[in-house]
């Protein structure tokens, strides 16, 4: 598809746009969290625990006088790392079976697929719980439970495309002139897959920041005294009687980091493919 | 259709089988055992007595002896006793809490239903009206909603700031004294945020699918008919069209099981109600492996079940899904 259609589809969308400009503005964020945050986050401040937002402190401060705005900016590189390494190794992970399965087909694509309907019936945030929380709590962890547990979803897509790509004209001809199969996967099928996939691949990273932040709220997470918005979360539900913003900005920062993923990926997925919009 | 419901029946039972060896295996092969958890807090525990307790779990065995041993068990609903100090069965744990877990829950789904298919239907009715946008802008934040920081926000609105709701536990503590009106009313009063909770997390994919289901009902020839008739738009809509729309919704009861399990360690956690969710993530805390291995299984019966729902209502629902 031309790429000049697809960016004014995609540019006269105004949610999508505004997903796509919170979405650089976190990453920003960030990036530049050193120099954004007023603060240092980790810095301890007996003589101002607990107060509420001021003109010197926005947000206020945690129960050991931290900027509660310095450790939410440092925060958003956690949930910004832990949103793309585990997409990462899920869409490679997901990318690899579907490729596998749909070109091989047979009895490789039944015991793949078998291995998908079985994880899909996994209730999958109990074993995510149980295992984070026996091989212990820390990000990599995290990341890498997160991927092997969310790749299901690629693989599938990944697998109709290559069924449906596979008998096409400019298959059999590679087929026929010789190309040898990782050819064919890559050269050929790959690229026409990809568009489906970072769809979900953008939609995915939404996902593993809500349940990086659900862990690190359970304290199965990132651990203090890293920041991360999960984290913070739990100090706000501990002191939730007399610190609200403990507990409400650091939720919003989850929440709207999220929606602009998600606001990003369906804009996508609807420049992609027009009809797809009612 | 018996035929094919029995078909998807045994096939659950290979699927079943696989969880739970991966399961096991999983859980067994991660570094550090309960032993030594409850041993490295006890300086005095010898060597010989971190033997007798690994003696005592079974975790002497190699790995696919005690797989076997414990699927043997498992067969007849047997899950061994807890790994916890009062060593008691871990199906009476269970027993006592799945209660409160699924009525919660069911409690919960009512109220999703009651609210996103008034609210799917006339979004859709209005197609790209205010109205339609507003739920569009609803949907969205509720599929980025953290369900614990919707917890907070409830406990922090209905019981700090306005005081109106107990935001822990499932009764007071005074219940026993109580009478039986006063005993209903507490009960309603701690159940009501995590209901409130669970149901709004379930609202933005009701209400989308809700809407989606009676948008294509809408365009075939029956509405047209019906409106050409001179039939009432009331009519047509609740009578007509809602009726064949409302059936394609059914499957997600199914399917929002996974959704739901996951829901209840949050949410029962957050407001401290002694259910299956908080059970499980005291036994995960406590790495109480029969306990842990009794909740996986029933939540991925659990997950099998809303699958094989969802399957067999659309099939009914759909002459033209083969059941064969």
């Amino acid at each position: 598809m031309i790429k000049r259609e697809f960016w004014a589809r995609f540019s006269r969308n105004r949610l999508a746009m505004s997903g796509l400009i919170l979405v650089i503005g976190m990453f920003v964020v960030a990036l530049a969290a050193p120099w954004l945050a007023p603060y240092d986050p980790d810095k301890i401040n007996v003589k101002e625990l607990l107060m509420a937002p001021s003109y010197a402190h926005l947000l206020g401060t945690d129960t050991l006088g931290r900027d509660v705005l310095s450790r939410i900016i440092f925060g958003a590189r956690i949930s910004l790392l832990v949103g793309f390494v585990a997409v990462g190794i899920s869409t490679l992970i997901g990318v690899l079976v579907g490729a596998l399965a749909g070109f091989y087909q047979g009895w490789v694509d039944r015991i793949l697929m078998r291995l998908v309907d079985l994880m899909l019936c996994f209730p999958v945030f109990f074993l995510v719980l149980a295992v984070i929380a026996f091989l212990g709590p820390s990000i990599w962890n995290i990341m890498v439970v997160i991927g092997f547990t969310s790749w299901m979803g690629v693989a599938r897509l990944v697998r109709a495309e290559f069924l449906s790509l596979r008998e096409r004209d400019f298959v059999v001809a590679a087929q026929s002139l010789g190309a040898s199969d990782t050819r064919i996967i890559w050269r050929h099928l790959m690229p026409n897959a990809l568009t489906p996939v970072m769809v979900s691949a953008t939609l995915g990273v939404a996902g593993a920041i809500l349940v990086e932040s659900a862990l690190s709220f359970l304290g199965l997470g990132v651990q203090p005294p890293t920041p991360s918005w999960g984290n913070i979360l739990t100090m706000g539900k501990d002191n939730i009687e007399i610190a609200w913003w403990l507990s409400v900005f650091p939720g919003l920062a989850i929440l709207v980091t999220v929606m602009s993923y998600n606001l990003l990926g369906e804009g996508i997925r609807e420049a992609i493919d027009p009809r797809l919009k009612e | 259709m018996w035929l094919y419901l029995a078909k998807r029946l045994i096939f659950m039972i290979p699927m079943l089988l696989g969880i739970t060896l991966i399961s096991f295996v999983v859980i067994h092969l991660a570094p550090g055992t309960p032993v030594e958890l409850q041993t490295t807090m006890n300086p005095k525990a010898s060597l010989e007595a971190q033997k007798r307790l690994k003696e005592l779990y079974g975790l002497d065995k190699p790995l696919y002896v005690q797989y076997w041993d414990w699927l043997k068990r498992t067969a007849f609903l047997d899950f061994g006793r807890s790994f916890s100090p009062d060593r008691r069965p871990v199906w009476d744990k269970i027993k006592e809490r799945i209660g409160i877990t699924l009525s919660l829950n069911l409690l919960a789904m009512i109220l999703t239903l009651a609210v996103s298919v008034p609210l799917g239907v006339l979004a859709a009715y209005r197609v790209h009206s205010w109205f339609d946008k507003g739920t569009t802008l609803l949907v969205f934040l509720g599929f980025a909603m953290p369900s614990f920081w919707l917890a907070l926000l409830l406990i922090l609105f209905f019981g700090v700031y306005l005081d109106w709701l107990p935001i822990s536990g499932l009764t007071s503590l005074q219940f026993s004294q109580f009478t039986l009106w006063q005993k209903i009313q507490d009960l309603v009063a701690h159940v009501a945020l995590p209901v409130l909770g669970a149901a709004f997390m379930g609202l933005a994919g009701w209400s989308r699918y809700m809407r989606g289901s009676m948008l294509e009902v809408i365009r075939q020839d029956y509405i047209t008919t019906a409106r050409a008739k001179g039939l009432p738009e009331r009519t047509v809509i609740f009578k007509h069209a809602l009726r064949n729309a409302l059936l394609p919704v059914v499957t997600l009861v199914g399917l929002s099981v996974p959704g739901l399990i996951g829901g209840s360690v949050i949410f029962e956690t957050i407001f401290a109600i002694p259910g299956m969710g908080q059970l499980f993530y005291q036994a995960v805390m406590s790495r109480d492996y029969p306990l842990v291995m009794a909740e996986l299984v029933i939540g991925a019966l659990l997950t099998l079940l809303g699958n094989l729902l969802a399957d067999v209502s659309y099939a009914l629902v759909d002459p033209r899904i083969r059941t064969g």
